[in-house]
């Protein structure tokens, strides 16, 4: 129940966060310059604050749309199959969201 | 008796052959999404704190160019279908309703075409 609306609310999210990936390539686009201005705005604390949202409710759309389609075709619905898979999409999302970040700091 | 064709009843209610189309795009553009998104994050993470010319490099080649022109139109594709799903589901206004489909589906056409356009920009620069 509460990850159905979860579902939801992070792909709603994610739709909005568009705009700072738009803002982002455009940055990118009109030079050097302008990409700078914009790696410092995502880079400061509310920058990243968000970009850590932004990638935690990535893996967790990502992950449970998979468990979606799993659906779709007709698989893992009985009722101790969908509590496990949802744990493990909460689980595989926090992972994902840790190794992401962890692997961008290593790569400065 | 009746006078009206069951064609003449049907007109107007919608396709029967066209009415999973939406259900089945978005599904289509969430399995496109799932390696895409996953590209994309592993090489914006590789290229987190790296300058503007590293950024361009990785756009400039041919296969990331493609990819992340076909990630920004499926993106968009299946973030308007879901935000017009979430839209029916809460808006009960048929104006409001309308209103805000509209107005969705417009800025995903708009952010989706500034999106491309960058990174052709960048791509053909």
């Amino acid at each position: 129940m509460a990850l159905s609306i979860l579902h939801r609310i992070t792909g709603i999210g994610l739709a909005v966060g568009t705009l700072l990936l738009i803002y982002w390539l455009w940055a990118a686009a009109s030079g050097a310059e302008a990409y700078f201005r914009a790696q410092t705005l995502i880079g400061g604390w509310f920058g990243r604050l968000l970009l850590l949202g932004w990638t935690l409710a990535l893996f967790y759309h990502l992950f449970n749309g998979i468990r979606h389609l799993f659906w779709d075709a007709g698989k893992g619905f009985e009722l101790r199959t969908a509590r496990l898979s949802g744990a493990a999409v909460v689980l595989a999302a926090l992972a994902a969201t840790v190794v992401a970040w962890a692997a961008g700091f290593m790569a400065r | 008796m009746q006078f009206r064709s069951p064609l003449g009843k049907a007109r107007g209610l919608g396709s029967a052959k066209d009415g999973t189309h939406h259900w089945w795009m978005q599904r289509l553009t969430a399995l496109a999404l799932i390696p895409l998104a996953i590209w994309f994050v592993a090489n914006v993470v590789s290229l987190s704190g790296q300058d503007h010319a590293a950024f361009a490099a990785w756009v400039k080649n041919p296969v990331s160019a493609t990819l992340l022109v076909v990630l920004v139109a499926a993106t968009f594709h299946h973030a308007q279908l879901g935000l017009q799903v979430v839209i029916e589901d809460y808006v009960h206004h048929e104006g409001l309703k309308l209103g805000a489909i509209v107005a969705v589906k417009f800025a995903a056409v708009v952010l989706a075409g500034i999106g491309i356009v960058s990174v052709l920009r960048i791509a053909l620069a």
